[in-house]
């Protein structure tokens, strides 16, 4: 990366990697990474090598979201470093392994770009997740997809937080993109989610293309949703779960509401016999990741969100 | 014409019998809470169940669930015998959009028909459903078939994993409904006759699936996608191929698509089940 004028150079993206069954029950990723390694047509483009991949294939048998560990929190530098081979939690073993293959990260030699496709229960439609704030050639491709998709759309979830960031698969490249589709169920696939996401990466790919051809893109501002806190369900002094997601009132079928602003005073959660919690935070904040089923485990009912505007420089490739 | 049975003096609330159907478990753990809240019918509330399987001995290393079926049918059973509990109810959840699902064995058990139009009178902004399988009771299967009458109630859509507070809502009010209408009959309410639309499963649809992966090759089409219930007709879509190329229903006759994309039965080979619709008459009902 260097700056020219006004703008910032980086080298071509050559070497591209879809990432799919990171969570082994996420099935529209396993789906187009499944069709993409028999027939990669699709996903060709002049002067990129783009890669499909599944990166957890035990998990993607058991159709179960891991085997030992989370894939997607396995990346960490302890981890990616660990001595003790066939010991190790299978999770492990596959970082590892996925370093070596597409980094190893943080070096030079690491793929320019990977593109890991996740589905969640919650109701957040097509987010692209961001991992740095500083990062222009993402953020500017990431206007690209959503001004090429408009009025249909695609919001930007920015995780920077020093505590809640976390060691991603996609972590690995220069570049990493987070593309998380909902709501689906764990193990099914939806045939609308799934033509969602081919969409979103097709786009992507095109953006790659342009780029590797010398296209400069102007500066542009980009909105985002930065993660700001992890809100927890109520617990009894067991640890049990004492409360749900509270409902959009008078809809049969439940609306979660991700996105939409969350002002203090508002209802969110909804306890078994039958009152109401309400947040007491400061300001509005913007939920996402509504009860997401893998969450529980995790202590997360939802994360909140402050809307921020980033602003890109110019890009072209060196 | 009016029938008459016995009191039933108890009833079993089973929820967790599959364990990622959260609205039964978190009920029932609930319901567990609030015990002793002066209930005239001895109701049993149950975790965990599994599907009774046929008498023999059991090895130390036979699964789980096996075990844990057992135990079952020696708390709420046996299963045929004059020990069994009168009525099960048993809890589920459903990736598929089904609404409220009273699901038996039986298309004439006026018990569990006269309780489906008790649900559907007291619960009218919920879309409700009998669903009726056609098995003998030797044959059947399911936790609730242990009982003398049992059914399972199935609401969705709800992921598996998760709990969604109007389906839990739903789920609490359709079993507080049912307890109340078990008091209510063993008082000695007469219950009028009347009509239940009954959808008998006829056959079921699996994925097209690759020949030799046994992977398969195309999804539920997003015109079939959560409208379960809604007529299926010869020659409408079933699946989209991940190349795009529609498939349609060649059966001849139409019939009502269900469990449509439950997660759970990929593995069973079950993309939609199909039911026929007609009217049962049920009789009027009281206790002997």
């Amino acid at each position: 990366m260097s700056s020219y004028n006004n703008g910032v150079c980086f080298s071509e993206a050559r070497r591209v990697a879809i990432f799919g069954g990171t969570h082994g029950n996420e099935m529209s990723g396993v789906m187009l990474v499944n069709l993409w390694v028999k027939n990669s047509a699709e996903i060709q483009r002049k002067r990129v090598e783009t890669k499909p991949f599944i990166t957890n294939p035990r998990a993607v048998e058991k159709c179960t979201r891991y085997v030992d560990t989370d894939l997607n929190r396995a990346f960490s530098p302890e981890n990616l470093s660990a001595p003790g081979g066939d010991d190790l939690p299978y999770e492990v073993q596959r970082a590892q392994e996925i370093n070596r293959i597409f980094g190893p990260k943080g070096s030079p030699d690491a793929y320019d770009v990977i593109f890991d496709l996740h589905n969640t229960t919650s109701n957040m439609g097509c987010t692209l997740i961001l991992e740095s704030s500083k990062d222009y050639f993402n953020l500017q491709m990431m206007n690209y997809i959503k001004k090429a998709i408009a009025p249909a759309s695609c919001l930007v979830l920015l995780n920077e937080h020093p505590l809640l960031k976390y060691s991603t698969s996609r972590s690995v490249a220069k570049h990493p993109v987070g593309l998380e589709v909902g709501p689906q169920p764990q193990g099914v696939l939806r045939s609308n989610i799934f033509e969602a996401m081919r969409v979103i990466l097709k786009h992507a790919l095109d953006f790659i293309e342009l780029f590797n051809e010398g296209m400069e893109f102007p500066p542009c501002s980009v909105e985002v949703f930065r993660v700001s806190e992890r809100i927890d369900y109520p617990r009894d002094a067991n640890g049990n779960i004492i409360a749900m997601v509270h409902p959009n009132l008078g809809n049969w079928i439940p609306f979660d509401c991700d996105w939409e602003p969350l002002n203090p005073g508002d209802p969110m959660f909804h306890t078994f016999d039958g009152k109401t919690i309400y947040y007491q935070g400061q300001g509005t904040v913007y939920p996402t990741f509504i009860n997401e089923a893998a969450y529980y485990e995790k202590q997360q009912a939802f994360v909140t969100t402050r809307r921020e505007t980033l602003v890109a420089s110019a890009i072209r490739k060196a | 014409m009016s029938v008459c049975f016995p009191k039933l003096s108890r009833v079993a609330v089973c929820g967790g019998t599959h364990g990622n159907e959260l609205s039964g478990v978190y009920l029932v753990r609930e319901l567990q809470r609030c015990a002793g809240d002066g209930a005239h019918v001895n109701t049993l509330l149950c975790d965990t169940f599994v599907f009774p399987s046929p008498s023999g001995p059991i090895s130390d290393t036979a699964p789980y669930e096996m075990i844990r079926s057992r135990e079952l049918n020696a708390l709420l059973g046996p299963k045929g015998s004059p020990k069994a509990v009168d009525l099960i109810c048993d809890l589920h959840n459903t990736t598929a959009d089904m609404g409220l699902c009273l699901i038996a064995y039986s298309d004439h058990d006026w018990i569990c028909l006269h309780i489906f139009r008790h649900l559907q009178r007291q619960m009218p902004d919920i879309p409700m459903r009998y669903i009726h399988f056609d098995v003998s009771n030797k044959e059947s299967y399911s936790l609730d078939s242990v009982g003398k009458h049992g059914f399972a109630i199935e609401i969705g859509p709800q992921p598996h994993g998760v709990v969604r507070s109007n389906i839990y809502t739903a789920m609490k009010f359709g079993v507080q409904h049912m307890l109340d209408w078990v008091r209510f009959f063993n008082s000695g309410t007469i219950f009028e006759g009347g009509f239940v639309d009954v959808f008998t499963m006829v056959k079921h649809i699996d994925y097209p699936r690759d020949r030799e992966t046994r992977n398969i090759t195309a999804a539920i089409h997003p015109q079939l996608q959560d409208r379960d219930f809604s007529l299926l007709q010869p020659e409408d879509p079933l699946f989209q191929t991940f190349s795009g190329e529609t498939l349609r229903y060649k059966g001849k006759e139409p019939l009502y698509p269900f469990f449509i994309n439950e997660c759970a039965y990929y593995e069973k080979s079950i993309a939609l089940s199909l039911a026929r619709k007609r009217r049962v008459m049920i009789p009027c009902k009281g206790t002997l």
